[in-house]
């Protein structure tokens, strides 16, 4: 019994210890004060107004999204392109294949980041769209790779075969029968790419258009003085994102769990 | 075989050969099929039976040879455009449809010729899908075939593995190919079930009058269903025929040893039609040269018992297992083994007799009299062949020499000669090799991939793993398929002679 207790206690200690800063966020994003102070709280929608209202934020909003949509599509099609290629190459190409592949997401990214920079300044395209969605997709396209192969391994290979044996074209036999066996790895791969690219500073920062903001950037730049009092809107913000995240994530898991029922 | 005209020959295999990295996996073979037929390509896994199977469908291109289909040369085209169809040993069904979908597959993507007449009365044909109600009825005749009436609606992840088979088959013989190519389909369900599909896979060919391919590795199955069977074994071709012909005689001792129970001995031809085994001589119907040692092949439901002092080998029972139909008794004549299946039981310590008739004495040439090998001579005066390095008496190859100090060769006339690099050909005897599973005592090591049982003894093959070099030798002493095991050969067995004599 004691021992029951305890791991309960310990597993909510852990959660509280994890969601205690997010929750306060969501808490104070409906007190409108500049200044947060503990002893006052006074209810309000004061800072979600103020957030549709602020076309600067909305702007950075709208900037941030298609930048991440754009970004993920682009890399979910590379990505899936480059699963499927390790997964019908050879064993001997496809092993270093792979493993290459999966670098970047070990790597700093710093690192990544100063040298997306010196690339794009040798080829003078430094700070453009395209160096933006580029550094995105580098960000991206190893996590599509990684969500893709181990669909592509559960999947019989000879139904590709088989497809083409029933006289399908390659790209026939890729759309109707590869494609569909994999798509829950690429969905996954999509949406991860998806929240990745939303939430990244470094990469976004090193090759952005000079003018142009996403909603990291954005808030760096207005906290770096060492106060958040000048837009006390991006609580609201960050509370908004925050719940908008655990939709998601609500939403694939609620799919991911749907085919299991019915095969039952 | 009379020469068959080209009319009947639906596929022919031309010289053909596939190469993986650098291994083969068939080498040049040749045969065709005729149209209508039941051919089994039968092999030990590794032996290119599958490798021959997607050849046929277009899903390996051979590095060399053609395949012609009907006369027409097929060799490059893709496996969309060819009129053959395959069931995959694992069904590969495609588990986003349903079974409906699954079978309509092939047919939603198919294109037919149609004619029409315009207003002018002029005809023309255009290229038009099948329509909904044709693939209807398709779906419903395939799954008729397969005994799978109203499954259309269900998914792949319902069925049995024998429902998903069926599934397979009804996919592929729902197109009407031209060829139907199985690959082990019947592999992955249990014996029961094996043996109905057989029977039914079978009667499926009667009706259908499709040629069908088929790939197995069980013997049972390939007497039971072929018109033809090829035996293959490490890429090659061993034996066509029918299962009769491939039963009663076998081309060589790993056919006999593959297909159906046999004992396998050696002999010796004494003269016309007699050959000497286990120190008798027996009428055969075979004619080999005079003193040719040769392999001979009993099969053991051919040995018939009788008393002891009557037959025309005398031997003791060691054992008798029952096996339902037959008794299978091993019995001793010498040192050699004989295995007799009879109706009949003995028990074990009886001295039987045993009497062969002359028809059932199977006899073949000997496949390996001995391991031949390039190697040259190295600075430590060793021998290097067959991937090892083995010590060896150099001498041997000049009458009347001898090594100084330094290792020098001293002719006979006293010419110093020095060996290093020297181009040799090696011979080994097969009872000349012993083997170790202590991996550094003998010259070279390998695997064994194959052991036949001859009698008295087992002929075994190591293959070294680098350049895929055999020993062929034969000793009493029983191991395993697989096993790793190190060569040993004593300096006095191996014979070498010279490429060419050194200035």
């Amino acid at each position: 019994m004691v021992k029951k207790i305890l791991s309960v206690a310990i597993c909510a200690i852990v959660l509280l210890f994890v969601y205690a800063p997010i929750l306060l966020l969501v808490v104070y994003s409906f007190d409108s004060s500049k200044i947060i102070n503990i002893h006052e709280f006074s209810f309000s929608f004061e800072l979600y107004k103020q957030l549709f209202r602020d076309q600067k934020i909305m702007q950075i909003l709208f900037n941030t999204v298609w930048l991440a949509f754009a970004a993920a599509g682009l890399s979910t099609i590379l990505g899936t392109a480059g699963a499927i290629g390790i997964f019908y190459s050879r064993k001997r190409v496809a092993k270093p294949l792979n493993a290459v592949s999966q670098i970047p997401v070990i790597n700093a990214e710093i690192v990544t980041a100063i040298s997306l920079a010196l690339l794009f300044s040798m080829v003078a395209l430094y700070r453009t769209y395209f160096s933006l969605i580029v550094g995105h997709m580098v960000l991206c396209t190893p996590f599509v790779v990684l969500s893709v192969l181990p669909k592509l391994k559960q999947m019989d290979s000879n139904t590709y075969e088989a497809a083409l044996d029933l006289g399908a074209s390659p790209a026939q036999a890729l759309f109707k029968v590869v494609i569909p066996q994999i798509f829950s790895g690429i969905l996954a791969g999509f949406m991860l790419s998806v929240t990745l690219s939303l939430d990244d500073y470094i990469i976004t920062a090193f090759t952005k258009p000079k003018t142009f903001d996403t909603i990291s950037t954005y808030v760096y730049n207005a906290v770096k003085n060492g106060t958040n009092s000048s837009t006390p809107a991006l609580r609201a913000l960050s509370a908004l994102i925050f719940v908008v995240m655990i939709v998601i994530l609500l939403v694939i898991n609620l799919r991911a769990r749907k085919p299991a029922n019915k095969g039952a | 075989m009379a020469e068959l005209k080209k009319e009947e020959k639906i596929i022919e295999i031309v010289n053909v050969s596939k190469i993986f990295d650098e291994t083969a996996a068939v080498q040049d073979i040749s045969f065709y099929v005729r149209k209508g037929e039941f051919i089994t390509f039968l092999g030990p896994s590794g032996c290119g039976k599958t490798t021959t199977l997607r050849m046929i469908a277009g899903f390996d291109i051979p590095t060399s040879g053609k395949i012609l289909l009907g006369g027409k040369d097929i060799t490059n085209l893709p496996p969309n455009r060819r009129p053959v169809n395959t069931v995959f040993q694992r069904y590969a069904l495609f588990p986003h449809y349903n079974i409906y979908d699954n079978i309509a597959f092939g047919l939603k993507l198919k294109k037919i010729p149609v004619t029409y007449r315009n207003d002018k009365d002029e005809t023309y044909t255009k290229m038009q899908k099948l329509t909904r109600k044709e693939i209807d009825e398709k779906v419903r005749a395939a799954l008729a075939v397969v005994d799978l009436e109203g499954f259309e609606k269900r998914s792949v992840s319902t069925l049995s593995g024998g429902q998903q088979q069926r599934v397979a088959i009804a996919r592929a013989i729902v197109n009407e190919p031209e060829i139907l190519l199985l690959d082990e389909p019947l592999g992955a369900l249990d014996l029961k079930m094996r043996k109905e599909m057989q029977i039914e896979l079978k009667e499926m060919h009667r009706k259908l009058g499709i040629t069908f391919i088929y790939v197995t590795h069980d013997q049972e199955e390939a007497l039971t269903m072929s018109d033809t069977i090829v035996v293959m074994k490490d890429g090659r071709i061993q034996q066509i025929g029918t299962p009769t012909s491939i039963y009663n005689e076998p081309a060589n001792a790993f056919v006999a040893d593959f297909i159906g129970d046999s004992n396998i001995l050696n002999g010796t031809m004494v003269a016309k039609y007699t050959v000497r085994f286990c120190n008798k001589n027996f009428k055969c119907v075979d004619d080999y040269e005079k003193n040719e040692k040769v392999d001979v092949v009993v099969r053991p439901e051919d040995i018939v018992m009788t008393d002891p002092d009557k037959g025309m080998l005398k031997g003791r029972v060691v054992s008798v297992v029952f096996k339902g139909v037959h008794y299978e008794i091993t019995a001793m004549v010498g040192r050699s083994e004989m295995v007799i299946q009879s109706t009949q039981s003995r028990n074990v310590g009886d001295i039987i007799g045993m009497d062969i008739e002359p028809d059932n004495i199977h006899i073949m040439k000997k496949e390996f009299t001995v391991n031949q090998y390039d190697g040259y001579i190295t600075k430590k005066n060793t021998v290097v062949f067959g991937d090892g390095e083995f010590d060896c008496d150099v001498t041997t190859l000049y009458p009347g020499s001898h090594l100084d100090e330094e290792g020098y060769l001293i002719t006979a006339d006293g010419e110093k000669i020095d060996l290093t690099d020297v181009d040799v050909t090696v011979e080994v005897g097969l009872e000349d090799i012993e083997i170790s599973d202590n991996a550094d005592e003998g010259g070279a090591r390998g695997h064994i991939v194959q052991l036949i049982y001859k009698g008295d003894h087992y002929q075994y093959i190591v293959r070294t793993e680098e350049n895929e070099e055999d020993y062929v030798f034969d000793i009493p002493d029983l191991w395993n398929e697989n096993d790793y095991v190190s060569i040993k050969i004593k300096p006095e067995n191996i014979h070498m002679r010279l490429k060419q004599e050194i200035k």
